[in-house]
């Protein structure tokens, strides 16, 4: 796994997309990988008797993809200092995500990447995510 | 003699009592069951499909700019998620149960999570022992979305390791909204006009709804007739019964009405004089046809339709002669 330096990175930069089927298997070993244990991530009996077509992700999930998304670009050497998220519409156990990313702001060495991540029904996460590259010459595995 | 409180006086009473809970703790600090350990980093980083060596590749980790394994950053709020079986601390003496309680009894009962951000100071590592505290960082004032009005609330969590410095912190906000009213039901499709029902015609009628175009015969000399009338023009006789068309015929004329529009007609409106085998002219309206399918002399054949459950209608498809 490379590592992007401050060097390589240029504002309006585009990640390559990452598609993800929203299995209701992921849906489950999310929530509970991330210790969330409420019945709308996992009971969709539940889910839909509190209004939801089904189970969907919860937000703990969505952040620890987005951070995914990023580290998966930048690199093991990348330092996330913030992921600021803003959330739409739920994402259903059936349908896919798409995340996106472009390169928004690079400045004082901090990288600004702007994410969406999109289903079928709309966009379910818009945010930021602030990190630090590995800087050149500092024993980064490039 | 009292005069009742404005809606002015009492909204602004309402918003100022809300802003006494900003800055109020809530509950106790919170202490993370377990230290940062590597197993559950491993199902974090397995459900996520998180491929990261920092995570957990010991001797990757060591070469990276992390110098060692270290949890990933968004998996902060996981190390402090309530237990299994334990709900939500909504004793009274809870400040952030009695400010879902002031706004649930405005009407604002809807709830749903708008945003989160998160701020990592450092990243976690193995052995870490994490306390977290929550404080109503703030309450906005009467806010109309696109979900229904209401009232954003953001509570702000901070993180300390067992040293007692902030590792990282995150705000929550949730919207606490009055829903939406439903839109109404979509009014139902209008019907078509009703025909002036009179013993006449009436037999024209029912025969559609048969699925069968009836033609009326005189019965002394066996003329047909259409539309439908109480006399033979032939013969002058007031005797009549009824043969069933075949269905076939040839555009004798055609019209495409565009003004006036009506709700309960399909559009392009398109009226076709069809001369039937049987040498009698009926109009109708055409399915399944092309506007340049059109053409006098067209070969066509009936299909009677179900307009709704009172009417029936004969209409005409092109069709190769």
């Amino acid at each position: 796994m490379n590592s992007l330096h401050d060097t390589d990175v240029n504002v309006g930069d585009q990640l390559a997309p990452l598609v993800l089927p929203l299995s209701r298997s992921l849906i489950v070993a999310t929530a509970l990988a991330s210790r969330d244990y409420q019945d709308v991530h996992h009971d969709p009996t539940l889910a839909q008797q509190k209004g939801s077509q089904d189970i969907f992700m919860n937000i703990l999930t969505t952040n620890g993809l987005i951070g995914r998304y990023i580290t998966d670009w930048a690199g093991p050497d990348s330092i996330i200092k913030n992921v600021s998220i803003r959330l739409g519409v739920p994402n259903y156990a059936g349908d896919t995500m798409t995340i996106t990313g472009t390169v928004t702001s690079k400045q004082d060495g901090q990288i600004v990447v702007g994410v969406v991540g999109a289903n079928s029904m709309g966009n379910h996460v818009t945010g930021t995510v602030t990190l630090v590259l590995g800087a050149t010459g500092q024993g980064g595995t490039k | 003699m009292t005069t009742a409180p404005t809606d002015t006086t009492d909204s602004a009473a309402f918003e100022a009592s809300l802003q006494q809970f900003v800055g109020l703790e809530i509950g106790v600090v919170a202490v993370a069951p377990d230290e940062v350990n590597v197993p559950m980093v491993r199902h974090w980083c397995e459900a996520m499909g998180d491929t990261n060596p920092v995570y957990l590749d010991a001797s990757a980790a060591a070469a990276s700019v992390h110098g060692g394994l270290v949890s990933p950053p968004t998996m902060l709020q996981a190390w402090v998620m309530r237990p299994f079986g334990q709900g939500r601390d909504e004793s009274e003496s809870n400040p952030y149960s009695q400010l879902t309680k002031a706004v649930e009894s405005h009407g604002f009962t809807s709830v749903v999570a708008t945003n989160c951000e998160q701020t990592y100071d450092r990243y976690l590592r193995p052995g870490d022992q994490l306390t977290m505290r929550t404080v109503i960082d703030s309450v906005s004032g009467e806010k109309t979305t696109g979900l229904g009005t209401g009232h954003f609330i953001t509570t702000r969590q901070d993180y300390f390791d067992g040293a007692g410095e902030r590792v990282g912190s995150m705000l929550f906000r949730i919207l606490k909204f009055r829903p939406a009213p439903k839109p109404a039901p979509a009014a139902p499709k209008p019907l078509r006009p009703r025909p002036s029902l009179t013993f006449d015609h009436l037999f024209w009628f029912e025969g559609l709804k048969q699925g069968k175009l009836l033609i009326q015969r005189c019965a002394e000399c066996g003329v047909l007739r259409h539309p439908a009338a109480p006399m033979c023009r032939e013969c002058r006789s007031i005797v009549w019964d009824t043969i069933e068309a075949g269905g076939r015929g040839r555009i004798h004329s055609f019209v495409v009405v565009h003004y006036p529009q009506i709700p309960s007609i399909e559009y392009p409106n398109q009226v076709v004089l069809v001369d039937l085998d049987e040498g009698v002219r009926v109009v109708a309206n055409t399915v399944d046809t092309n506007a340049d399918q059109l053409v006098i002399g067209a070969a066509v054949q009936l299909e009677v339709r179900m307009c709704d459950d009172d009417l029936s209608l004969p209409f005409f498809k092109v069709v190769q002669s």
